[in-house]
C-alpha cells in the first residue's frame, strides 16, 4: 500500500463531508425526522440532473441553489401529500422521493452522452475521482469538490454559531419556540435547505445513498453518548471524522489482507460508521446494551442475596439462635420461597454471598456470618415495617400483605426504614405478632 | 419509429416482450396488494430499509456463488442471499429501536445507509476481481428488465402467486389485525405471528422486485399504488382489488414505455408511471381527491350564503320590517355585518334559483318558492337553537352562533330528529328565542 497526495485528498474530501453531513443531520436525528434526510438526498437526483442540462457543467453555485429549491419542494411536497391523502408522513416521503429520483434518473440517462455524470456516481460516490478536478487557489491546486464542501461547512457552521439559542428551541419544543416569537416552520424549512445543499456537496465523495449514512448516524451515535446538545454536536462531528479518516484506510489495507485489491472508500466509511454505532449501542457508558445487562444482573443479584438473607434470618428467629442456618433443599423448599425451582439461580447466589463473606458453608448447611445475620434481619425489619405500614394505613388483609412487602423490601434504604420505624413507635411486633427486629 | 415499437410492445407481438411483461405486472400486482397492508400498518420506509440491506447479500451470495465455482448469475441464489440480508435488516431496525430510545425512523436511516454501504463495499471488491461478470449486479441497484429470460419471469410470477393467495387466505386475519392489533390480541388471534407473516410477504416481495425495480426504487411498487388507490375509496377489499389493478397498470404501461424507448431505464419508468397516476388521483380521485375537495368546499360556502340571506329576509318580513328599494340593503349589512359584494353575489345566486325577484319599486321579495326554502331555513335554525338550549346547556346568547354553523348541514334525517327532540313545534316555525338582528356580525 502506498500513502500518496491522492489519498491526503481523498481524506481532506471525506473529513470535509463527514463534518458537515453530521453537523446539520444531528438536528435531523434530534427532530425526529431522520428519514427526509434519505428522502431529500434521493430527491435533489432531478435537480442537479436539471442543472447540468442547463448550465451544461458542474458549476458549485447553480447546483447549490438547484438543491436548495429541490430541497424545500421535497418538504412542502410530503406535507401537501401527508395534508391532502391522510397517509402517513413516512408514505408520502415514499411517494415523493421514488417519483423524483425515478424522474433524475430518466434525465440523467437521456442526457448522458451531453452531462458527464455516471448514474453510478450517483449512488456511490467517486471520492477517487475527487483530486482530478483541480482549481488553483493561491498558486495551490485544490480540488473543486474539497472547495465546494468547505464552502457548504462554512455555511452550516454559521448557521448553527448565529442560530444556536433558535434552533435549540425550535428542535426540541417547537410550540415553545413559536410562543417565544421563533418562526418554528420557518426553521425546519431553513434545515430542509441546509440538508439539501449539504446533500449535494457531499454528493460527489460520498453518493446520495452513504450520505445517508454520514447525516444519520453519528448523530444516532452521540444521541446513545450524551443527552447535552453542545458534546452532542461535537461527539457527532468527530464521529464522522474518526469514520472518515478509518474508512479510507480501512478500504485500502483490509480487502488485500483477503487476497483482493481495494474497495469503495465512500462504501467503506459507511461499514466503518456502522462498526462504530454498534460499538456505542454495545458499550455506551448509560445506555449501551452491555451496561443495561450489567445493571440487570446487579439488580437480580441484590434482590436474591436479600431474599435468600431474609429466609435465613427467619430460620434464625425460629430456632431463637443468632445465626441461620439451612440447607439448599431447606432454602428452596420453606414457604413463599422465592428460590422454588431455580436451583442454579439459587447455587449462584450462595456463591456470591459466600464470596461477599455473608454466609459459610459447613456440614452441607449454609450459615449467616455475624454480617450476614445482620443484613437479614434489615431485609426482615423492612418486610415487616411495610407489612404494618399496609395494615395501619393502606387496610390490607393480613393474608395479602406478604406479597408488597416482599417486593418493597429491596428498594428500601436506611432512611425510609427510619421514617418507617418512627411512623409505628413503639410497635415491636408486625400485624401477625412477629418482632420487628431492630425495635427492641 | 417509436410509436411502431410502442405498439408492437403493448399488444406483446415479441416473445421476450410477454416474458418481461409477465413478470413485472405480477410483481405490480403482489405489490399492490401487500403495499395496502404495509400502508396501514404505518410501516412504509420498512420496506425501503430492507430492500437496501438486500444489497450485501445479492453481493455476498455472487461472491459465495463465485467461490464455489458456481454460476453467479443465478437468479433464485442472488435472491435468496437478498432475502436473509434482507431479514437481517429488518431485525436491526426492530433491535435498534427497541434497545435504544432513538426513533424508528433514525434505525431505518442507520440501517438502510449502513447496510448499503457495506453492500458497496463488497461490490467494488467485486468489481476488481478478476474474470467476474460484475455487470449483472448493477442492474440491481437501478433495475434492468432486459436480462429478465424466462426462468426469473417465471420466478417471480410464482412467487407474486404465493403472496396473492396467502393474502386472499387470510384476508380476513389482516384485516382485523391491521385495524386494531390491539382487539385482534385481545379477541384471541395470534397477531404476532401474523405482523411476522405479513412482514415476511413484504420482504418477499421486496426482493423479487429488485432485479425489475432495482434497489432504491423497489418500495415505490408497495407504497405508490396502494396511496393512489386510497384516492378512490375507503373499503378495505375494494382498495386491495384497486391496488392490484393501479400496480399491474403502472407497471405495464412503464414496462412499455421502457421496451420501446431507448435509453428508459425500466424501474424508474415504472416508478413514473406509477407516479402519474399517483397524481392524476390526487388531484381527480373521488374520496379525497383536491378538484373534489375543493368543489365541495366551494358548493357548501356557496349553500351557506344563500340560506343565510334566505334566512335574513323572512326575518324582516316576519318582523313587519319594510324597507325600500334604498334602505333594504344598508340594513341588511348593516345588521348581518355583509360587505357589498357579499350581497351582491348571495342576490345573484338566489335569483337564479329563482327564489326572489326584484320589485317594480326595486326591493328584493321573495317568490312562492322561496318563501317556503325560507321558512324551513329558519325552522330548521331555530329547532337548533332551541334543541341547544334545551338539551345542551347553552346560554341563549350563544345559541345563534351554534346553529349558524350547524344548520347549513342538517340533512333530513337530522331534521326529523330534531322534531322529535324539540317535538311541540309540529311543522310551524317556531318564534326566535333572542332578538333579531341585534348582533351586528356576520351571521
Amino acid at each position: 500500500m502506498m500513502w500518496t497526495a491522492l489519498d491526503t485528498w481523498i481524506v481532506v474530501a471525506a473529513v470535509l463531508a463527514g463534518a458537515t453531513c453530521a453537523m446539520i443531520g444531528s438536528f435531523l436525528v434530534l427532530k425526529k425526522v431522520s428519514m427526509m434526510g434519505d428522502a431529500i438526498s434521493h430527491a435533489v437526483l432531478p435537480g442537479i440532473a436539471v442543472a447540468f442540462i442547463i448550465t451544461g457543467s458542474r458549476s458549485g453555485p447553480a447546483m447549490l441553489i438547484g438543491a436548495a429549491v429541490v430541497g424545500v419542494l421535497t418538504a412542502v411536497l410530503v406535507h401537501v401529500i401527508h395534508h391532502y391523502s391522510r397517509l402517513e408522513e413516512g408514505a408520502s416521503m415514499g411517494v415523493v422521493f421514488t417519483v423524483l429520483f425515478a424522474i433524475g434518473l430518466i434525465l440523467i440517462e437521456r442526457a448522458a452522452h451531453h452531462v458527464d455524470i455516471h448514474p453510478e456516481h450517483v449512488l456511490f460516490g467517486a471520492v477517487e475521482l475527487v483530486p482530478l478536478h483541480l482549481i488553483s487557489v493561491f498558486g495551490f491546486g485544490v480540488p473543486r469538490g474539497v472547495i465546494l464542501l468547505a464552502f457548504v461547512l462554512l455555511i452550516n457552521l454559521s448557521v448553527v454559531t448565529l442560530l444556536f439559542k433558535e434552533l435549540r428551541l425550535a428542535t426540541f419544543d417547537p410550540e415553545l419556540a413559536t410562543t417565544l416569537g421563533i418562526n418554528a416552520t420557518m426553521i425546519h424549512y431553513l434545515l430542509m435547505v441546509l440538508v439539501a445543499m449539504t446533500t449535494v456537496a457531499a454528493f460527489e465523495v460520498v453518493g446520495s445513498i452513504l450520505v445517508i449514512a454520514m447525516l444519520i448516524v453519528p448523530g444516532a451515535t452521540a444521541w446513545l453518548l450524551t443527552r447535552r446538545l453542545l458534546p452532542f454536536l461535537i461527539v457527532s462531528v468527530a464521529v464522522s471524522v474518526v469514520a472518515a479518516v478509518l474508512g479510507h484506510i480501512a478500504a485500502i489495507t483490509v480487502p488485500p489482507l483477503f487476497g483482493y485489491v481495494d474497495t469503495s472508500t465512500a462504501g467503506s466509511m459507511a461499514t466503518v460508521l456502522g462498526i462504530l454505532f454498534f460499538g456505542a449501542l454495545l458499550f455506551a457508558p448509560e445506555q449501551g446494551v452491555v451496561a443495561r445487562a450489567i445493571d440487570a444482573l446487579r439488580l437480580r443479584l441484590s434482590i436474591g442475596s436479600q431474599d435468600a438473607l431474609g429466609l435465613l434470618a427467619r430460620a434464625a428467629e425460629n430456632t431463637e439462635s443468632q445465626t441461620g442456618s439451612l440447607s439448599a433443599a431447606e432454602l428452596r423448599g420453606v414457604h413463599r420461597s422465592p428460590f422454588a425451582g431455580h436451583r442454579l439461580k439459587l447455587a449462584a447466589i450462595l456463591a456470591f454471598l459466600r464470596v461477599k463473606g455473608s454466609v459459610v458453608f459447613r456440614g452441607g448447611r449454609y450459615h449467616t456470618t455475624e454480617r450476614g445475620s445482620e443484613q437479614g434481619r434489615e431485609i426482615l425489619r423492612s418486610h415487616r415495617l411495610w407489612e404494618q405500614f399496609f395494615f395501619d394505613d393502606g387496610k390490607v388483609r393480613i393474608s395479602e400483605l406478604h406479597p408488597a412487602a416482599d417486593v418493597l423490601e429491596h428498594y428500601t434504604n436506611n432512611d425510609l426504614r427510619e421514617d418507617l420505624s418512627e411512623r409505628f413507635a413503639g410497635k415491636r411486633t408486625d400485624p401477625q405478632g412477629r418482632p420487628i427486629p431492630g425495635e427492641d | 419509429m417509436i410509436t411502431d415499437r410502442l405498439l408492437r410492445v403493448l399488444i406483446l407481438a415479441d416473445y421476450n416482450t410477454r416474458v418481461v411483461m409477465f413478470g413485472t405486472v405480477m410483481l405490480g400486482v403482489a405489490g399492490g396488494v401487500v403495499g395496502v397492508f404495509l400502508l396501514l400498518r404505518r410501516r412504509a420506509l420498512l420496506a425501503d430499509a430492507v430492500s437496501h440491506a438486500a444489497l450485501p447479500g445479492v453481493a455476498a451470495a455472487f461472491m459465495l456463488i463465485m467461490a464455489f465455482g458456481g454460476n453467479p448469475r443465478s437468479l433464485p441464489l442472488l435472491l435468496l442471499g437478498a432475502l436473509v440480508s434482507g431479514l437481517l435488516g429488518m431485525g436491526c431496525v426492530l433491535f435498534i429501536s427497541r434497545f435504544t430510545r432513538l426513533s424508528q425512523d433514525a434505525a431505518l436511516g442507520i440501517v438502510l445507509s449502513v447496510f448499503f454501504g457495506f453492500g458497496i463495499v463488497l461490490l467494488g471488491i467485486i468489481q476488481r476481481m478478476r474474470g467476474a461478470p460484475a455487470a449483472g449486479l448493477n442492474s440491481f441497484i437501478y433495475g434492468r428488465t432486459a436480462s429478465m429470460i424466462r426462468s426469473d419471469a417465471l420466478l417471480i410470477g410464482t412467487a407474486a402467486l404465493v403472496v396473492l393467495v396467502l393474502t386472499v387466505v387470510l384476508f380476513k386475519e389482516f384485516r382485523l389485525f391491521t385495524f386494531d392489533p390491539g382487539f385482534a390480541a385481545g379477541d384471541g388471534w395470534p397477531v404476532q405471528r401474523l405482523d411476522a407473516l405479513l412482514m415476511t410477504l413484504v420482504v418477499s416481495v421486496t426482493v423479487i422486485g429488485l432485479q425489475a425495480v432495482g434497489i432504491i426504487l423497489v418500495i415505490a411498487i408497495l407504497v405508490l399504488p396502494p396511496a393512489t388507490a386510497r384516492f378512490w375509496t375507503d373499503r378495505l377489499s375494494v382498495l386491495v382489488l384497486l391496488s392490484a389493478l393501479i400496480g399491474a397498470t403502472g407497471a405495464y404501461v412503464g414496462t412499455a414505455l421502457s421496451a420501446s424507448i431507448p435509453r428508459m431505464p425500466a424501474g424508474a419508468a415504472i416508478v413514473v408511471s406509477h407516479g402519474a397516476l399517483f397524481v392524476l388521483s390526487m388531484l381527480f380521485g373521488t374520496v379525497r381527491g383536491i378538484v373534489h375537495e375543493l368543489f365541495a368546499r366551494r358548493r357548501l360556502a356557496r349553500t351557506t350564503l344563500k340560506q343565510n340571506l334566505l334566512r335574513a329576509l323572512y326575518e324582516c318580513e316576519e318582523a313587519g320590517d319594510v324597507h325600500s328599494a334604498e334602505t333594504q340593503w344598508t340594513y341588511l349589512m348593516h345588521t348581518r355585518g355583509w360587505s357589498i359584494r357579499e350581497l351582491k353575489h348571495a342576490v345573484r345566486l338566489l335569483r337564479l334559483d329563482q327564489a326572489v325577484y326584484r320589485s317594480p319599486e326595486g326591493q328584493w321579495l321573495f317568490t312562492e318558492s322561496g318563501r317556503v326554502q325560507a321558512a324551513r331555513v329558519t325552522r330548521n335554525h331555530r329547532l337548533w337553537e332551541v334543541y341547544l338550549l334545551e338539551h345542551a346547556d347553552t346560554a341563549t346568547a350563544h345559541v345563534d352562533q351554534g346553529a349558524d354553523f350547524i344548520e347549513h348541514v342538517l340533512g333530513d334525517a337530522l331534521v326529523a330528529e330534531l322534531e322529535k327532540a324539540v317535538p311541540r313545534f309540529g311543522k310551524v316555525v317556531p318564534n326566535s328565542v333572542h332578538v333579531i338582528g341585534t348582533r351586528g356580525k356576520r351571521a
